[in-house]
């Protein structure tokens, strides 16, 4: 097993050189230079030539691409055009902010949407069934920024519980994005679990554990969760890249200061270096909720230990 | 082609109309799907006759002396801070906002299915090549990725739909192949390239007709959720921009405004959204438990 | 656990389970379907009972119907009883029936691919039975497995408990199935088509393998099949079963000597044996109906050499030919 998880580790690697090299491509398209752009309409074309140079801008593409790579390794992820400040500073600020955001959002949206899909699929056509599944399509139709927004003016400004915006009011703070960015995950696990169980309690194996003399609940919880579980995992490493980009929504509409808030700024001001920083250690954090997604699969299911520690 | 082939694909014609007519029973016997369906029929008359509705004139014309007011007999919908009709903003954002979902997913499909349907039938290296840039592109946050190539190309209406449709291509192109990949190795696809077909007829005539069905799974299961990526990013004005009026980016400016306790400009766009995704949503489930009956939740 | 038995429990030949006037059917949208009507038989102790018919005739639901084991929201257990212990399973809570499934009564399925769960190791599924019915520690669980594999003829019977079911050949996990199904000493094991999906040399070796135990154990079984060969070989007496109705019960050699219901004579004729004479097999022409559309009164009707117009219009009533010898045909009833 530490041997696969050692080889997934290191087929990382290439997949993250793609990622970069596909994000600096994409970055390569934005109109104008950086020094252009620091500098602004008045500066001369000599002293933009002049910061581009020491920006290492008038490098081609390719040797600007290792380069990156290279002070990567070292732990540099490059200077904000827009405030001067290195990447590595203000992530350290504001990545706590967005881990906190996003991780209860996504360890609740999963606990509830699994629990909230057992209980449909057990109780299969009943009241609880049809009221889960009605409110999981509303739900799943209500874009988050609009509930945000629902949120703050019922339960911020009408009834003042929580604050509208900012983080400075600690755990308070947090309750409506959470509440926010939750909903949306937990519809999606919610519906895959009520399908996959419904699938799994149809199996033959439930049958014999029932002829074992099994309870109803062992055979929930022990003989079908397992197995409903699997695609679930799937959709739930999906899911965090999903809580990633609704956290900048999120944040937006709650003016957090964390890394959502923090690129669209840099987006704004065509402030590359932060885009492309941001963007690859985002999808680092992605990567590795995937392979934790993989790693658990293998724990879970014998048939696919047994190929991947082959 | 061989007179038995001809013979075969009439066969196979024939069962797939007895399909799509057993589809669309299984469909109609849905009143869910039936209700979202109706409510999808008319978002799309809205946004095909919006200038029948009401002009486009009043959506972006600006008077001062009616700003913020609510709903009244002039303005059923009332208006926002510059005192343009959120009835009409409404009515003119439907066009975008529907053709940012449905048009997106139309042309991630096609685009996806090509390049899919191509590496699914070729193999090789090519396929290789693909399935690890797809890998990788779905390795970036989506809508992350969105918004990166929104920043480098600028925002605008054109920006917003490549970098929705760049997201969700990859997935379509994995999909789509999985199926080619089972279709290529039935025996009708065996016959026909021992006539001597040529492969982009085979591709067109055989293999993309029968993979429609789990395409168009996919892609009424994403409609939704493609429109919402598409209103968000407005949202955040990474998308259409002011005054071309968008739900999205109208919702973006209602937020000044609720804080002041304008509510309507805050609940019509957001109802909006919610009711045409609803119905997209609807619809796709639909779809989804008439074309395969087994997935049925 | 063998003693246990021995002391005050009746002797052998004795009436096991009666089903009487069994009734299931299933609620569909349109109707309620009826699979298996009037059904009744006797099991007796350590004899086997051969349940044979076409697949859709109903023999497997009736036997599931035992432990209420029919899957499914839509069943209606309509109307009989099965009465086993003095008591009536079909009235049972599902508490009751959970304390007699696996315990008392255990089940060998069909489908050896799919009747293991895949994601737990055999050792966890066979031990789970002992877990759920006796109060054996977790060592005396595991010998008690290895024992049971060692008696259905499992080399390195530990290795194979900490293997999992995609690891095994469909004829070892089938004799996992009869391991499991025998590890608690039940009274009865109902074996659903056991060998159907294998290989018939490891058929033949399954079979021997539920003899021998059954010598070893003295349990009943009720063996369901459509396999003729394979009733004459296992069986003690035998049910014939068709379109949800019993036909025709009777000793085993009895039936295949003096086969009465034209059913059963269809049945057995269509069997090839070795220096057969014929340039086809007899058939019997026509298909099973289907639930929906069954024919009215006797359900063979229509594909019967000798159907006349009372058997249009009602069920003939069971008659006894010889002793231990029932037909249900009109061709043999007490005018």
């Amino acid at each position: 097993m530490l041997k696969y998880i050692c080889k997934r580790l290191l087929l990382m690697i290439p997949t993250l050189l793609g990622i970069i090299f596909i994000v600096f491509t994409v970055m390569e398209m934005t109109p104008g230079s950086p020094g252009r752009t620091i500098l602004g309409t008045a500066a001369t074309q000599e002293q933009v030539d002049q910061l581009n140079h020491e920006l290492g801008y008038d490098q081609p593409f390719l040797v600007r691409f290792f380069d990156y790579c290279g002070d990567l390794l070292h732990g540099d992820m490059g200077t904000s055009y827009r405030t001067r400040t290195g990447f590595t500073t203000e992530l350290a600020g504001r990545m706590p902010t967005t881990l906190k955001l996003g991780l209860a959002a996504f360890v609740l949206s999963s606990i509830l949407g699994v629990s909230l899909g057992i209980l449909s699929a057990v109780k299969q056509y009943s009241f609880a069934d049809t009221f889960c599944s009605t409110t999981a399509i509303l739900f799943a139709s209500i874009p988050g920024f609009f509930l945000g927004m629902v949120l703050i003016y019922v339960f911020g400004l009408q009834l003042g519980w929580f604050p509208t915006f900012g983080g400075s009011d600690g755990i308070r703070s947090y309750v409506l994005p959470v509440i926010t960015l939750t909903l949306s995950n937990t519809v999606i696990v919610q519906r895959l679990t009520r399908t996959t169980m419904l699938e799994a309690v149809r199996q033959d194996y439930i049958r014999t554990a029932r002829a074992k003399g099994c309870s109803q609940r062992r055979i929930t919880w022990k003989h079908a969760l397992k197995n409903a579980i699997l695609p679930v995992i799937t959709v739930m490493g999906i899911n965090a890249g999903s809580v990633m980009g609704g956290a900048v929504i999120c944040e937006t509409v709650f003016s957090l200061p964390g890394m959502g808030t923090y690129i669209l700024t840099a987006i704004r001001s065509k402030d590359i270096p932060v885009v492309l920083s941001s963007t690859v250690v985002l999808s680092l954090i992605f990567c590795v909720i995937m392979l934790l997604v993989d790693v658990l699969y293998a724990v879970i299911d014998p048939r696919i230990r047994e190929r991947v520690t082959r | 082609m061989s007179k038995l082939q001809t013979e075969h694909a009439r066969r196979k014609r024939d069962q797939r109309r007895e399909h799509s007519r057993e589809t669309w029973r299984l469909f109609c016997k849905n009143k869910a799907a039936l209700f979202g369906l109706a409510i999808l029929i008319l978002f799309v008359l809205m946004a095909l006759f919006a200038d029948v509705i009401v002009p486009y004139e009043k959506a972006i014309a600006q008077d001062a002396s009616v700003r913020l007011s609510g709903p009244t007999a002039e303005h059923i919908f009332g208006t926002d801070k510059y005192g343009r009709d959120v009835f009409a903003q409404i009515v003119h954002g439907s066009r975008r906002s529907l053709s940012l979902g449905i048009g997106t997913t139309l042309l991630s499909v096609l685009i996806g299915g090509l390049i899919g349907a191509c590496c699914g039938f070729y193999g090789g290296k090519l396929d290789a090549v693909v399935m690890r840039i797809c890998d990788i592109v779905m390795c970036i946050p989506a809508l992350l990725f969105a918004l990166a190539v929104v920043a480098a190309l600028g925002a605008d209406m054109m920006n917003l739909i490549i970098a929705i449709t760049i997201i969700s291509v990859p997935s379509y192109v994995r999909v789509i192949r999985s199926v080619i990949l089972s279709i290529v190795e039935q025996d009708y696809i065996y016959a026909a390239r021992l006539c001597g077909t040529r492969n982009g007829k085979i591709i067109l005539r055989h293999v993309l007709p029968n993979a429609m069905g789990p395409i168009i799974v996919q892609a009424s299961m994403n409609v939704a959720s493609m429109m919402l990526t598409a209103a968000g990013l407005s949202f955040i004005g990474m998308g259409v921009q002011q005054p071309t009026p968008e739900w999205g980016a109208m919702l973006n400016e209602a937020r000044d405004s609720m804080l002041d306790g304008h509510l309507h400009l805050l609940l019509f766009p957001g109802a909006a959204i919610a009711l045409s995704a609803l119905s997209l949503n609807l619809v796709g489930d639909g779809l989804r438990d008439a074309l395969d009956p087994r997935l049925k939740s | 656990m063998n003693e246990e038995r021995a002391n005050g429990v009746p002797a052998a030949g004795e009436p096991l389970l009666q089903v009487s006037h069994l009734r299931v059917s299933f609620q569909t949208d349109r109707a309620l379907l009826c699979a298996v009507e009037d059904v009744s038989f006797t099991v007796n102790r350590g004899e086997t009972l051969g349940i044979v018919g076409e697949s859709g005739c109903g023999k497997s639901i009736s036997c599931m119907s035992i432990l209420k084991l029919v899957q499914g929201e839509n069943v209606r257990y309509e109307g009989g009883e099965i009465r086993y212990a003095g008591e009536n399973t079909l009235t049972m809570t599902e508490k009751q029936l959970q304390t007699i499934r696996g315990r008392k009564i255990s089940m060998i399925f069909q489908e050896p691919m799919t009747a293991l769960n895949p994601l737990y190791s055999i050792g966890d599924q066979m031990g789970e039975v002992l877990k759920l019915h006796t109060k054996l520690r977790k060592g005396e669980i595991w010998t008690r497995c290895c024992e049971m594999l060692e008696k259905v003829r499992i080399p390195n019977p530990g290795e194979v408990l900490q293997r999992y079911p995609f690891n095994l050949s469909g004829g070892m996990r089938q004799r996992v199935m009869i391991a499991m199904a025998l590890l608690t000493n039940p009274e009865l094991v109902i074996a659903d088509e056991p060998t159907t999906a294998l290989d018939v040399t490891i058929q033949a070796q399954v079979l021997d393998v539920m003899r021998q135990l059954q010598g070893e154990y003295g349990c009943s079984y009720i063996f369901i099949t459509h396999d003729l060969g394979v009733i004459s070989e296992m069986a003690d007496r035998v049910v014939v079963m068709y379109g949800g109705r019993v036909c025709e019960c009777a000793e085993t050699d009895t039936l295949f000597e003096h086969p009465y219901h034209p059913y059963t004579r269809g049945l057995i004729a269509s069997r090839p044996y070795r220096g057969m004479q014929a340039d086809r097999l007899p058939v019997i022409p026509g298909n099973v109906p289907s639930l929906s559309n069954k024919p009215t009164g006797c359900p063979f009707h229509t594909r019967c050499p000798d159907a006349r117009d009372c058997c249009r219009e009602a069920f003939p009533e069971e008659t006894t030919v010889a002793e231990g010898h029932t037909v249900a045909c009109w061709n043999y009833a007490k005018k």
